[in-house]
């Protein structure tokens, strides 16, 4: 067991620097870096003293230096927990990614319970009561989820709350609640804010969910353990929730650990760009759009280590819930 | 005797149209596959014939709001022949924001089969037909059936038009992809060992990387001053490079049972070269799986290039495509004063649903040996 933990903690080190390495590269190729840009757009504002400043800041964020000098240093700079300095913010990325943990998390987590609490009995349902009425109306509607990109539903949302509602659901706050701390009142209008991406992670998410869950459940009712429990009598109720779905929901723990742990520090990035949700996925996707190299590196440094943290969380999960696996 | 004769036909029906009658049963897949074949021929084909204008001709009329094709005017007198009404400028007292509406006062009927801009029909035959238009020997007349974007373009035609790049993203990349991960999955599967090995590493490192973040990065690396068609194609790599992986390892996995077989060993001992078995031997017996598994990861590719392209890490103008499209829709402001132009998420949820249904009916047909 000893042994299985550290060969997957080493692979997954050499994991997270192999990712870190080929994002700096990736993120090496286009021509010119951020400073470049800015130049350029310093010069169309018409700033003389443009080359001076732009000479000022490659020494200062170290761009002078050749490709492998600057990683390394990054590198090593990382593992003291210094993640280094934002070009666009002009802050270290430390700082800007805390101050979006928080709402990140809150996001994903409740998004997690509400897809979770709604697919499972969903998911139950339909399998019990398979070929049923509800059953066939739980399938289209989760194939119609499956297929829905979670940015579409997003924008179609807005235009209903827009044009139909007359209402602003974009952002987590209206504008008085953005900076004041907490209180009754900023709470209940999270919540009014809350709904949307709720929704929307309803819709998308348990889609696939619903169906694997189903079947599960439907290979596991068939399983002569599930005939002899109701051989001794025991009531339906009992067989299934306690005996079935028991059995039936160990694979979703692996898609807990490979999908829903990662997007807590991702939170949808896209659909946060649509909302204008203040969590990390937009301040990446901004990042790799203006070549700003240490911030978008530690975002993939991290959502990497997500994932793989995620996978084996999932894995020692599975082997404490099934005894029938060994880890080896 | 007859019934003899009819019972053999049925049991020498071979794989494939087995395959096909079973799949012929599924309603929501054939619905599928033909809303799936009229988008391709509408968009890719004759989207120039369909369009009432080309691309980029502007016109006075910005952000107009969408020309309702009408049979009943404001008389209530019903004409055969179908009209719009005429785009007339309004300014909103309190926004002082300038809008177009339709005007009943003007009639303009629309002809069909009308001879306007010149375009080449599948880019080889010269023509100036369109399916629809009205007279412009008035300047002022117009047909813009779903509004017009800020620059006064038609939102039909940028549709039509963005159609084509799109779904050709779709089908291209996932071309690509089909060869990638087959002949590598192959590969992989029949030598084993170091091969397998590197191969099976590869994979595992590109499933460590985020999805959407890896495209975004590799797509923010393609040079900015590219040329559009370079841009276009590289784009199409990129998402067939990142997407190879879990096709690859389905093909792996299906090699590893077949090459124990019988019939493997019996083409080997014939002589068999390693290629010819497996190209010709190994890799045919994967083809319903993989084919069931494009179709459905058709939708994931052509919704990748419409999220990238929409962040403006994609296409770019002047290349249209429906990501693209949505750059100027998919703002608060845009829903709010010109929401027409949400008019391309209904023709990409389509697509997107269609893929899907004919995906899923395929994997049902696929195996026309099992139950139902």
């Amino acid at each position: 067991m000893v042994n299985y933990l550290l060969r997957r903690i080493g692979y997954a080190l050499i994991m997270v620097i192999l990712v870190s390495f080929v994002s700096f590269v990736v993120m090496e190729l286009p021509p010119g870096d951020y400073l470049t840009q800015k130049l350029e757009q310093l010069r169309a504002r018409g700033d003389r003293s443009a080359e001076n400043r732009i000479e000022e800041y490659r020494v200062r964020y170290g761009l002078d230096k050749p490709f492998m000098v600057r990683y390394i240093g990054w590198v090593t700079k990382f593992v003291k927990g210094d993640f280094g300095e934002s070009f666009e913010y002009e802050r270290p990325v430390k700082e800007l990614l805390g101050e979006r943990l928080t709402m990140t998390v809150i996001l994903a987590v409740a998004t997690l319970i509400v897809t979770w609490v709604i697919a499972i009995p969903l998911g139950v349902y339909s399998a019990v009561h398979q070929y049923s009425l509800g059953d066939q109306i739980i399938t289209v509607i989760s194939f119609i989820g499956l297929g829905m990109p979670g940015f579409l539903l997003a924008l179609i949302i807005l235009y209903i709350a827009i044009v139909f509602l007359n209402k602003e659901v974009v952002g987590l706050f209206s504008q008085q609640y953005v900076n004041a701390p907490w209180s009754w009142g900023r709470f209940v209008d999270l919540m009014n804010h809350l709904w949307v991406p709720a929704i929307i992670s309803a819709v998308t998410g348990t889609g696939g969910l619903v169906r694997i869950m189903r079947g599960n459940l439907l290979d596991t009712l068939g399983q002569p353990f599930v005939e002899a429990a109701r051989a001794r009598g025991l009531k339906n109720r009992t067989v299934v929730w306690k005996h079935a779905v028991r059995v039936a929901i160990n694979p979703l723990i692996v898609i807990l650990g490979s999908e829903a742990f990662p997007s807590i520090v991702t939170g949808n990035a896209l659909v946060s760009i649509v909302l204008n949700l203040p969590t990390i996925g937009p301040l990446f996707v901004d990042s790799l759009r203006k070549l700003d190299m240490y911030m978008a590196g530690t975002c993939i440094v991290f959502f990497t280590f997500m994932l793989l943290v995620g996978n084996l969380f999932a894995d020692l999960m599975l082997a404490w819930v099934d005894p029938r696996i060994r880890l080896d | 005797m007859a019934q003899a004769t009819e019972k053999r036909k049925h049991v020498s029906q071979s794989y494939w149209s087995l395959v096909w009658w079973k799949f012929k049963k599924n309603k929501t897949a054939v619905a599928g596959g033909i809303i799936l074949l009229l988008f391709y021929i509408c968009f890719v084909g004759l989207a120039e014939f369909i369009a009432p204008y080309s691309l980029e001709r502007r016109s006075n009329y910005t952000e107009a709001r969408p020309q309702v094709i009408r049979f009943v005017d404001a008389q209530g007198r019903f004409h055969l022949r179908p009209f719009v009404y005429g785009l007339e400028k309004h300014i909103d007292q309190e926004t002082r924001k300038r809008t177009f509406k339709e005007e009943p006062s003007r009639i303009y009927p629309v002809y069909f089969f009308v001879r306007r801009e010149p375009y080449k029909l599948f880019g080889l035959f010269p023509t100036d037909i369109h399916l629809f238009g009205v007279d412009e020997s008035d300047p002022q007349a117009s047909i813009f059936i779903m509004g017009t974007d800020s620059n006064g373009r038609d939102y039909f035609s940028r549709i039509l038009y963005g159609g084509r790049l799109s779904l050709m993203i779709g089908l291209i990349g996932q071309f690509l992809t089909l060869i990638l991960g087959c002949v590598l999955g192959v590969i992989s599967g029949y030598y084993g060992g170091a091969t397998d090995m590197l191969v099976q590493r590869t994979t595992e490192f590109l499933n460590a990387f985020p999805d959407i973040p890896l495209f975004m990065a590799l797509a923010a690396a393609i040079p900015k001053h590219w040329s559009p068609v370079t841009v276009y194609f590289m784009l199409t790599i990129i998402l067939a490079f990142v997407r190879w992986g879990g096709l690859a390892r389905q093909v792996r996995g299906l090699i590893l049972s077949l090459r124990e077989r019988e019939y493997v060993l019996a083409a080997r001992s014939a002589g068999a070269s390693d290629s010819r078995l497996m190209f010709r031997h190994l890799l045919p017996g994967t083809m319903s799986h993989v084919i069931v598994i494009a179709t459905l990861s058709i939708p994931g590719m052509i919704l990748s290039e419409t999220a990238l392209s929409w962040l403006g890490l994609g296409l770019r103008p002047p290349l249209t495509s429906w990501g693209v499209l949505l750059q100027e829709a998919g703002t608060v402001y845009a829903i709010r004063y010109a929401p027409w132009l949400l008019w391309t998420v209904p023709f990409l949820l389509v697509t997107i649903l269609a893929y899907n249904m004919l995906g899923d009916g395929l994997r049902d047909a696929m195996d026309p040996y099992g139950g139902r």
